[in-house]
This record gives C-alpha cells, structure tokens and sequence, in this order.
C-alpha cells in the first residue's frame, strides 16, 4: 500500500504496461522531453526512448490519425491530448474513423487506441481548457468512455484500457491530479467497465464520475451531519454504462441525483435517467434529478466556481428528491 | 483547361517511347504486354460495375475511367509488402494488389462497408472520407520503422507504404497533416496524387494556385509530377519513390497528371459543369490506346494477343455480374456484433432485445428467417 498522487498513479500505470507489452506507444504533445503538461508521461521518454514515446507536431487529428495507422501495423497507441477543448480537430478521424474501423472492416481490424483527455474545469484556465466533451463520444458507436476520479482507479483503468482491444476515451479528471490516495498494487482491480458504490447510504442515491465524485462524496459527508444518508456511485464507465449496481440502489432509495460537470441537456444524466425510469419506475419516489452544467460555454475562470456543481447544489437537488 | 504540364513522360499518346533524364522505365516488352491486360482489366471491370449501377444492383459506382495508368503503373511498382491506402476509386490499385473485383462491389452494394482484409492484402480499406487515409497510411510507416522495415537492405523486409488521394483531397488538413508528420518522422510514405481535375465539379483552380507537386517543397521532401496517364512513367516515378522509402530516404509527392473521363460518381451530372470539348481533348491521351498502339507497333503483338485479353475480360465481366447479382443481403442482427473486438453486454442485450422483436413477427406470419 502507498500514497499516490493520480497523476502519478496514471504515470505508473503507463509504465506498467509499456512494460508487460513492447507494442505499447506513447503519442502526443510535449509527453516526451517536458513529460507532458501534467507531467503524466514524466520520466516514460527516457526509460523507453523517442520511439515509444513520441513528441508529436502540433496537430490533433495527425495524432488520431497516425494512431490508426500504427494500431493496423500491430501497436497499441496511447495519445494524449492535452486539454479537453483540444480534442474537436481530432474529431473525425475519432467518429469516423478509430469508432467505425473494426465494424466497417467486419472485425478484421481491431482499433486499440487509448485517448487521454484530462477534462473538466476548476483549475482557473482560460477559454478551452476546462470542458466535459464526454457524451459526444459516448454517443458514438464503437468507441469505450471511461473516467476515472482517483489515484487507485487511475492506476488500474489506465492498464486496462490499453489492454483493451477496442477504442477507449479515457478521461482523465485534471483538477484532481495532485490529489493522493492509497494505491493497492496487490489488490485485484474492478473490471474497466463497472461502476462502484464508493460510499454506502439509503436515502438518496447520487451518480457521479470523474471529478464530481470527490465533490459528491464531501455532499454525503455533510449532509450525514444532517441526518440524510447519500449512496453515492462512482459510474466509471460512461459507455458502456454499467447501471445494475445503481439499479440496485435506487430499489432500496427510491430517489436519484446525477451530478456532472458537463452540460445538463442530452448528457450523460440524461441517459441515465431515461434508464432508470425504464429500469426502476415503481421503485422511484421522486423523479430523477440531474445537477451539471448550464447550457452556456464554460464560463471566464473567475466565476467557475459559481458555474461547477458544488456540495450546496448536489444537497440542493438532494433535498428537491426528498421533497417529493 | 490548365495549361500542358511539364512532367515526367516515357510513353507517349502517340505510343513512342521517349527518354527522361531522370527517369527511366525498367520492364521489358512483356511487362509492358502483362501492364496493358492490367489495364484492359480494370477498365472492364470499372464499365461492368457501371453498368451494375445503371441496372439497379449498385448503389453508386466511383468510376476510374480515364485514370487506370495512374493506378496500374504505380500498383505494379509495389512490392508484395508494401501497403496501399486507397480512396474509394483504386480499383486498379485493388486489382494488382490481388482483391477480387466481386469484392470492390459489396461497399458500392451496400451489403457491407469493405470485404477484404487489410492485413492480409496489404490494401486498406475504401475510405470515403476525404484525405483520412493519409495519415493512416503515415502512422502505418511510422510502424514500420518502429518495426525496422526500412533501410536493411533486405528487399523481402524493406516496406514502403503509399498512400492514394486526389487534387481535392489536398486541400483537406488531414492531407497537411500527413506531409508535415511524414516529413518530420521521415516515413517511408509515397503520397500518391491523383489529379484528375475535378472534385466533383470543382476544378483544380478551386484546389490550388500553383501546381500540386510544388507544394512538397514547402513540406520538406521531393516531389514530382508524372503523366499520369503512362503507365511507363507511373510504374518509373513510384518504383523510384518507393526505393527511396525502403532505403529511409522518407516520403515523396507524385501528381499524376491525368483527368476524369466519366463522371464522379454515378450520381454525377458532369454536362452541368465541364465543356465537352475537354473531354475529347484527353480522349487523344487514352492511357490504353497509347500502350496497344506501342505493342502493336514497337512489339510485335498480333491481334490474338488483344482479342485473348478481350475475351478473357468477356469472362471477367460475367463472374463480376454474377458475382455481384449473387450477393445476399447480410442479416440485420449481424450489426451488433463487430461494432467492438470486445462486446459489451449492453450492446449484446440491443441485440437479444430486437431479435426477440423480431420473433414475435416469426411468430404470427412464419416470414421472417
């Protein structure tokens, strides 16, 4: 057992598998020499060379594109792009190409690409580097989105995905980077695609990934204080979704919140809720409830905090569920 | 009408055989004879295909009607290791690359969306999606190096990738890009240009001021352009590119000059936007006429040569239509099943789902198999 930082979690996790599989590469912008802008790559050039871990020109869509290229020759790239609102000039070769290949091929040609993409605001950017762009990708066929929220699960997912021999968005929460848990290497991990109860409770339950889930775990903590008890569920895995365990829940609950940083309108919670309602209908008690994003571009840095779901507004749609 | 490009030509319309400085076709008259049934071929296998079209048993059909030298000449030059990564209009490509015609048809069909396998033929997938292949095609290079398939000097071993797209592709970023990695990694990558004037319709001033072959400069690396409707000089300029992608020398440009006889696809109108007249001005350079009047004239073939190769295109062209009639329709359940290497449970519940649905319809009528 150690205490690891997520970014590091990640860092060790990349290297673990560019250990156990030759065929791994690392791509992306200043992931070599700087060992990228979070230093996520830090010190993986010059243990594997320039070869494996490649400092690539400025050019997004060359990064997917090339990717496809090196997956058909047997490698298994891994490409970081390095902020959330970099990834749209990557966005065909991603929809039309890495997502659709091994359909269109008749699975002749498997597409083990990862994508990392560190997503999410509060790190008091400018314009561009602070976006959930997450449900454009689960709304495509073909690819996998996973998001991981800490340092242990980023150490296992990051292994995973690479093992995995389809597409995976891998989103990566950057404003919880620096923070640290304890990492099990022993211990057997989750599979990639499950989602997990990450604090037990049996008044409302609430739904979160990536950096929400820290901020849905401080709502439960408090709102403890007040007599609720949040079931809080950290879903992992945005496509596939893998909602038996929040099934499970809300038969006991009866009432939802899904909280993202994203926008409300046609994203994940969306879907989420739409599976619910079909899934758990006579066991709900309140419709369900989502807490995201406005539908407006993320805002100047100095009001970010206002425009981030927080502890006030998850407990605000918390105390709206019990109302009913 | 762009004005007569300088270009590299060892075979004229005439059917004369010319020197080039740099250049020089290195085949003998049977290559020449084998390189001319390629192309009868493939331009029996393009106007069956249309004629599919027109009968109802395609959906659409790219022509490479005028543009089969192009395809031929620089398909011949790759070696069996060598990748290719078409656009959706290599038909030649596919055919010296060992596709079966019947399976160029199933995408154009609409029973599928590419039936051969790329890793096995060395021939990517149609890829509709204008300019994606290039950078495929230099992430692939970037893979053979990586594998150390460049510059051994092992002829088996050394690989060079090429990769196809026309004048209107150069105008897409992914194309920018694909020059600009292949250029800075040294990719053993051929870019393979077809320009044959027209992007739909959309001539070539709409695509570019100066020719296309210079802007390879800007990029770093040679490049060429070829008359692209000599099979001689294609086969010449790509065999060299090629070489120099195998030896670690990097990537190249070659524009083949050439033009677009038929129309761009199927669906295309080309009268709307293009004067006849052009038309019959490269008529006079057919890429076939000149190489038949060369082994007619310079070779001595006697006319059983060229009515062997026309029947055997005779027999070509019935099993493409039978082929083609004979294809089934795929399942509708079938869908589900390549979308991931690995499915996912959700996906294979869709599935269950609506064949359940459809059960129920087997059910009340029997219909449904």
């Amino acid at each position: 057992m150690s205490t690891i930082t997520l970014a590091k979690a990640l860092n060790d996790g990349l290297r673990a598998s560019m250990e156990g599989d030759a065929k791994v590469v690392v791509m992306g912008e200043d992931v070599g020499k700087l060992g990228g802008v979070f230093r996520v790559t830090d010190g993986l050039q010059k243990d594997f060379g320039e070869d494996r871990v490649i400092d690539t020109p400025l050019s997004e869509s060359g990064i997917i594109g090339t990717a496809v290229g090196l997956a058909m020759r047997g490698y298994r790239p891994v490409c970081e792009i390095q902020f959330d609102g970099f990834v749209y000039p990557a966005y065909d070769q991603i929809v039309s190409q890495v997502a659709k290949l091994h359909f269109r091929s008749g699975g002749r040609l498997p597409m083990p690409i990862v994508i990392r993409i560190p997503f999410g605001g509060g790190i008091g950017a400018v314009e561009h580097h602070s976006e959930s762009p997450e449900a454009q990708f689960a709304h495509t066929a073909g690819l996998k989105v996973v998001a991981c929220s800490n340092a242990a699960d980023a150490y296992w997912m990051i292994q995973q995905a690479i093992a995995c021999d389809d597409p995976v968005v891998f989103l990566e929460p950057k404003r919880r980077y620096w923070e640290k848990a304890n990492l099990d290497r022993e211990a057997a991990p989750a599979p990639l695609l499950s989602s997990k109860v990450v604090r037990d409770g049996t008044d409302v339950t609430v739904l979160a990934y990536g950096p929400m889930v820290k901020t849905c775990l401080e709502s439960a903590i408090a709102a403890a204080e007040g007599g609720t008890s949040i079931e809080v569920i950290d879903l992992r895995t945005l496509s596939p979704l893998d909602l038996e365990p929040v099934y499970a829940s809300v038969r006991r609950t009866g009432r939802v919140v899904v909280v993202h940083e994203a926008v409300v309108n046609l994203g994940i919670g969306a879907e989420v809720a739409a599976r619910i309602t079909e899934q758990c209908f006579y066991a709900l008690e309140a419709p369900v409830l989502r807490v995201g994003g406005f539908d407006t571009p993320y805002p100047p840095s100095r009001i970010e905090e206002e425009y981030l779901p927080d502890l006030d507004r998850v407990l605000d749609a918390v105390d709206r569920s019990l109302a009913y | 009408m762009p004005e007569e490009p300088e270009f590299v030509q060892l075979l004229t319309p005439e059917g004369e055989r010319v020197e080039h400085p740099s250049f020089a076709f290195d085949g003998d008259d049977e290559m020449i004879a084998s390189m001319y049934r390629d192309l009868v071929l493939t331009r029996r296998i393009d106007t069956e295909a249309t004629a599919l079209q027109r009968q109802g048993e395609l959906g659409i059909w790219a022509s490479l009607l005028g543009q089969e030298a192009a395809q031929i000449g620089s398909a011949r030059a790759l070696r069996p290791q060598d990748f290719a990564f078409p656009t959706y209009r290599e038909h030649g490509v596919a055919w010296c690359k060992g596709i079966d015609p019947v399976a160029l048809l199933s995408l154009f069909r609409g029973v599928d969306q590419g039936s051969w396998n790329p890793l096995e033929t060395n021939f990517g997938l149609y890829t509709i999606v204008i300019g994606a292949q290039t950078l495929h095609a230099t992430g692939y290079a970037m893979g053979v190096q990586r594998d150390g398939a460049v510059g051994t000097g092992d002829d088996d071993r050394d690989t060079a990738v090429v990769a196809y797209f026309g004048d209107g592709a150069t105008s897409q970023g992914d194309v920018n890009e694909a020059f600009i990695w292949a250029s800075v990694f040294n990719a053993p990558v051929v870019f393979f240009c077809q320009n044959n004037q027209w992007a739909i319709s959309e001539p070539i001033d709409r695509q570019t001021r100066i020719p296309l072959y210079q802007r390879a400069s800007g990029f770093g690396f040679p490049g060429l352009r070829v008359d692209g409707n000599d099979v001689l000089a294609c086969h010449a300029v790509t065999k060299a590119a090629t070489q120099r992608a195998r030896e670690g020398s990097g990537p190249t440009l070659i524009e083949a000059f050439t033009y677009r006889m038929g129309a761009h696809t199927t669906s295309d109108d080309p009268t709307r936007y293009r004067l006849s007249g052009d038309l019959e001005h490269w008529k006079l350079k057919d890429p076939l006429a000149r190489v038949h009047a060369y082994l007619t004239r310079h070779a001595g073939l006697a006319e059983d040569f060229f009515a062997d190769i026309e029947a055997e295109s005779d027999v070509l062209a019935h099993r493409i239509r039978e082929g083609c009639v004979a294809m089934a329709d795929p399942h509708v359940l079938g869908i589900f099943d390549k979308v991931y290497a690995e499915q996912t449970e959700e996906l294979a519940a869709q599935q269950a789902g609506y064949a359940a649905y459809l059960d129920t319809f087997e059910t009340q009528t029997g219909a449904h198999a």
